[in-house]
């Protein structure tokens, strides 16, 4: 009997996704030996046009990561849907749009002109910009489209399943194959991680919350044992999925968010304002106005990894239209 | 047509509900722009009730509660009185303006109040213009 | 004109494509070497809390996390004008040792060594790690899985995980090491430095030792005399953590040293409309377009640029192989580009050493390890050398230290402009007159790039005996005049 296939494709990606695969050490071969791996561009030659020559369907199960911001990137998971049985959104950036997706506070001209113009190492006296068609003296070279907005992968294409994480931990990577070797993968939409947020798995002494201050990381040196919250650090635990084995808390630092938000909870950033308004202690408005002004980037770290599935999905694009001024 | 904005206001059961019930009674005359919400406290009003209103086409949200010290379970608009503005601020970064949102304490007896707030709301959001997220379309 | 394109390149880490135009002669006019993607950290890091940078710019790299983290760990501490503690900063320069071992050890045995052990023209079905592994035995994969996953974990220890570690803060760290950790780091740190002397063992006996080889590093095809950048220390011995920027010609006079924070006296950016991504070019040289030599501009970083810079290695056993390879292939500078694969494993071997070292520091297991800044943050630059080259993070912030603007000059930029005009070179010397020289020139397009390779910890497995490749020649009338393929 032929081995099932197996895809990996990174899309605005960094590559860490691959990485934790390959992060399986010796088990990878184990994977190898079960599977064909058919296409994954950081490790194997296969190049698009040997995608596109599969039949429809003839992949058993697609790794990708990465969120969509281009139109390559949306080009190929198209591509990959029609050629895969089961697609996984791998990693934060596939599930909730990760770290590129805090380009959803702006735009791509407001990058561009960063990058190519602003930028104090700038050379560019002519204002080039990158095209998506240059002609040059040989020819014509293409670039693909960058778009305003960065997708999740599931706002582009139909996902069976999602492995959250930046990067996904080896246990669950290790789980999802096994699972899918075995024919046990849950039911279509499964989430596969911890149903319980990070709060409930991580085992720090937790007494009280009430919170005077917030301080910032660098403020304080916190007590490696108690809760980073009760400390006075904001930590996005609360409203966080656990299954992370809390890498980042026994590194003594605080939770940001990157297994997305819990069961039940349709928007992050929502939620974790509302935890941390709630256990802060103060009823007068200096306190309250003092306590929001500690909170420096609400948007950036209660969405650091999920702007693009939050319910606003990103800053709104343009100024609105004034109507009506008497 | 001059625009008419969309406000969706969340009004806690105790208070200000029956603070907008006696507008009402008093025939009092407002824009009507406000869809009111009950809720039995402010301090019931998730974060994510805003935004929810806004991807579903508000244009701005109002959330009345209790005066301080007056609230019907005791420290439930103090806990309204210190997610709004943390909310207000994260939305400022999404690009939502300040008056979008607005908190206020209405009494049982503050008809009146209660109709000016949502005229004066509604006459900053008409100058505002309305509430679109993804004002120039999403790719591209 | 006649067009190859190869798309998407395979086997390192970043999304491009590289399009070959013919003449009618059949010769190589050009080749453009593309990068189709941006993501913008540059503009939406504005906004952030500066302490939060070392957090959200590893996710620049997925395989050099651990380099990003640690410069911008640097340039957050520039910004708060604070100096962490010497345990701080040693336990950090630990930490970055594992981490280039780790990325020197998977590049070198998953990409490099399989066309040396193997050589380049030998049968694809080989070509690989697992023909390695046939080649030199089963044990030789087993060791470089578990000394890669050496480094990995105490990566993982001290920063939380590997992959986007967390612990580097505004004046130190967020947590020192125990006794016990760092026991256990000094028993992987000996077997580690077995494993570079072991690494450098294979490339003698089956690389140096042929001359075929030997031919072929030191041949023209990717000879290329450019300027070289990397950082020394007080020494002028090769620094990955410390030190200032040395720049020498393609003599290998020095032209420059400079420290972190002048580096826009030194470096621009050129722009071109066919790719996202800019080219770095020497200030004072002047930007001449892709061409090699003294009059340009083009420099390169990366292993072996780091050797041509500085004036030995800061431990023995690298310092012997350092001076063994200059005398090998006649003195500084050594501009053949696949020495870079040579170079990095004397470099994987002074990373093992430096590891030990400080596993046997009697301050690493101190628990100062933060000093709380102090001064109101302004501005900042921090600059490590990453595997694959110089990386420089400047942040500007606020009073409060929310960053307002960022510049980043990330090292595979550095070598670009290079990397473009070694797979032109290489085209021009294997494609003549129409006719394609089958499988060598598959592989030897893919050498010139391979030497410069950027992030890829693809590691020591999963490649199915073979690297599929296409190239397809479309004629004048777009029709495809010739098809190669290797699949």
């Amino acid at each position: 009997m032929a081995k099932p296939k197996i895809a990996l494709y990174w899309a605005a990606s960094c590559g860490g996704c691959d990485v934790a695969v390959l992060d399986t050490n010796e088990k990878l071969l184990d994977i190898a030996n079960i599977a064909d791996i058919v296409f994954w561009p950081i490790a194997l030659d296969f190049k698009y046009h040997h995608l596109e020559a599969m039949e429809d369907g003839s992949v058993d199960l697609c790794l990708f990561n990465g969120a969509i911001r281009s139109s390559e990137q949306e080009r190929i998971a198209r591509l990959l849907r029609a050629k895969s049985k089961v697609m996984v959104a791998f990693g934060a950036c596939a599930c909730f749009g990760g770290i590129p997706a805090l380009a959803n506070f702006t735009n791509r001209d407001e990058i561009f002109e960063r990058a190519y113009v602003e930028a104090p190492s700038n050379a560019n006296a002519n204002g080039t910009f990158p095209q998506t068609l240059t002609k040059v003296s040989e020819g014509e070279l293409e670039l693909p489209e960058l778009f305003d907005t960065v997708l999740t992968l599931a706002q582009v294409i139909d996902v069976e399943y999602f492995v959250p994480g930046c990067p996904p931990p080896v246990d669950i990577i290790l789980k999802v194959v096994d699972l899918f070797a075995t024919g046990q993968l849950p039911p279509v939409g499964a989430i596969i991680a911890s149903d319980k947020t990070l709060c409930d798995e991580c085992d720090r002494t937790k007494e009280e919350k009430k919170i005077t201050k917030f301080y910032r990381p660098h403020e304080i040196i916190p007590d490696p044992k108690k809760c980073l919250l009760e400390q006075g650090i904001i930590c996005c635990g609360p409203a966080t999925r656990g299954g992370c084995g809390l890498r980042c808390i026994q590194a003594n630092m605080p939770c940001r968010g990157c297994f997305g938000p819990p069961p039940g909870v349709v928007d992050q950033g929502a939620k974790l304002v509302s935890a941390l308004a709630s256990i802060y202690q103060g009823d007068s408005e200096a306190e309250i106005a003092r306590m929001v002004e500690e909170v420096l980037d609400p948007a950036g770290t209660f969405y650091r990894f999920g702007l693009a599935d939050s319910m606003l999905k990103r800053k709104r694009l343009q100024q609105p239209q004034t109507e009506g001024i008497k | 047509m001059s625009f008419e904005p969309k406000i969706v206001g969340i009004l806690c059961n105790w208070c200000s509900y029956a603070g907008a019930d006696l507008a009402g009674i008093s025939r009092k005359k407002y824009t009507p722009n406000v869809r009111v919400v009950r809720v039995m406290c402010s301090g019931r009003v998730d974060p994510t009730f805003v935004l929810k209103a806004f991807e579903s086409g508000a244009d701005g949200v109002l959330i009345c509660g209790c005066h301080p010290g007056e609230c019907h379970y005791a420290e439930g608009n103090y806990k309204a009185a210190r997610r709004i503005p943390l909310l207000k601020k994260m939305l400022s970064q999404l690009g939502i303006e300040d008056e979008r949102v607005r908190l206020e304490w209405v009494s049982a007896s503050e008809g009146d109040r209660f109709a000016s707030i949502v005229d004066e709301m509604t006459e900053q959001i008409r100058r505002l213009g309305p509430f679109s997220r993804n004002g120039g379309g999403e790719n591209g | 004109m006649k067009r190859i394109t190869i798309d998407p390149i395979t086997r390192l880490e970043g999304h491009g494509k590289i399009e070959i135009f013919l003449n009618d002669d059949g010769d190589v006019e050009n080749a453009y070497l593309q990068i189709p993607e941006l993501r913008g950290f540059e503009k939406f890091c504005e906004g952030r809390p500066v302490e939060e940078m070392p957090r959200i710019v590893p996710r620049i790299c997925g395989v050099c996390p651990g380099a990003h983290h640690m410069a911008s760990a640097k340039a957050t501490d520039a910004v708060y004008h604070v100096d962490p503690p010497p345990a701080a900063k040693k336990l950090r320069e630990l930490f970055y040792c594992a981490h280039v071992l780790h990325s020197h050890i998977a590049h070198f045995y998953a990409l490099a060594a399989p066309d040396f052990v193997l050589g380049p023209t030998s049968d694809p079905a080989q070509r690989n790690i697992l023909g390695l592994i046939a080649k030199v035995g089963l044990e030789v994969g087993g060791e470089v899985i578990k000394h890669r996953a050496y480094a990995q974990d105490i990566q993982a220890v001290i920063g939380g995980k590997a992959t986007h570690p967390v612990c580097g803060l505004p004046g130190g760290m967020s947590k020192a090491i125990t006794e016990e950790e760092r026991k256990d780091f000094e028993e992987k740190a000996k077997s580690l430095v077995e494993f570079g002397k072991f690494s450098i063992k294979l490339f003698n006996d089956l690389v140096l030792a042929n001359k075929e080889y030997l031919e072929l590093i030191t041949g023209d095809i990717y000879t290329m005399k450019s300027y070289y950048m990397g950082m020394v220390d007080n020494n002028n011995k090769v620094s990955f953590y410390e030190g200032d920027i040395r720049v020498v010609d393609p003599e290998g006079k020095e032209v420059a040293k400079f420290k972190p924070a002048d580096y826009l006296d030194y470096i621009a950016e050129h722009t071109e409309p066919w790719s996202y991504l800019k080219f770095p070019f020497l200030k004072k040289v002047g930007w001449k377009g892709l061409v090699d030599g003294k009059d340009s501009g083009v420099y390169r970083v990366n292993s072996l640029a780091r050797l041509n810079v500085s004036d030995g290695m800061a431990t023995p056993l690298a310092q012997t192989e350092y001076e063994r390879m200059f005398d090998t292939l006649g003195g500084k500078p050594v501009h053949a580009t696949l020495a870079f694969h040579w170079a990095r494993l004397i470099e994987l071997l002074y990373a093992a050493e430096r590891l030990l070292e400080l596993c046997r520091d009697g301050e690493i297991t101190s628990p100062e390890v933060r000093t709380i800044p102090t001064a109101t943050p302004d501005e900042g630059v921090g600059v490590v050398e990453a595997p694959r080259g110089t990386l420089i993070h400047h942040y500007q912030t606020d009073e409060k230290g929310i960053v307002e603007k960022v510049n980043l000059i990330v090292a595979t930029g550095h070598n670009y402009p290079a990397m473009n005009m070694s797979v032109k070179r290489a085209a021009q010397g294997l494609i003549k007159k129409g006719k394609v020289a089958s499988e060598g020139l598959l592989n030897m397009v893919e050498m010139a790039f391979r030497a410069y390779d950027p992030c890829m910890a693809c590691a020591t497995h999963t490649l199915p005996g073979q690297m599929p490749l296409e190239i397809v020649i479309y004629n004048s009338k777009g029709e495809v005049a010739e098809r190669l393929s290797r699949l």
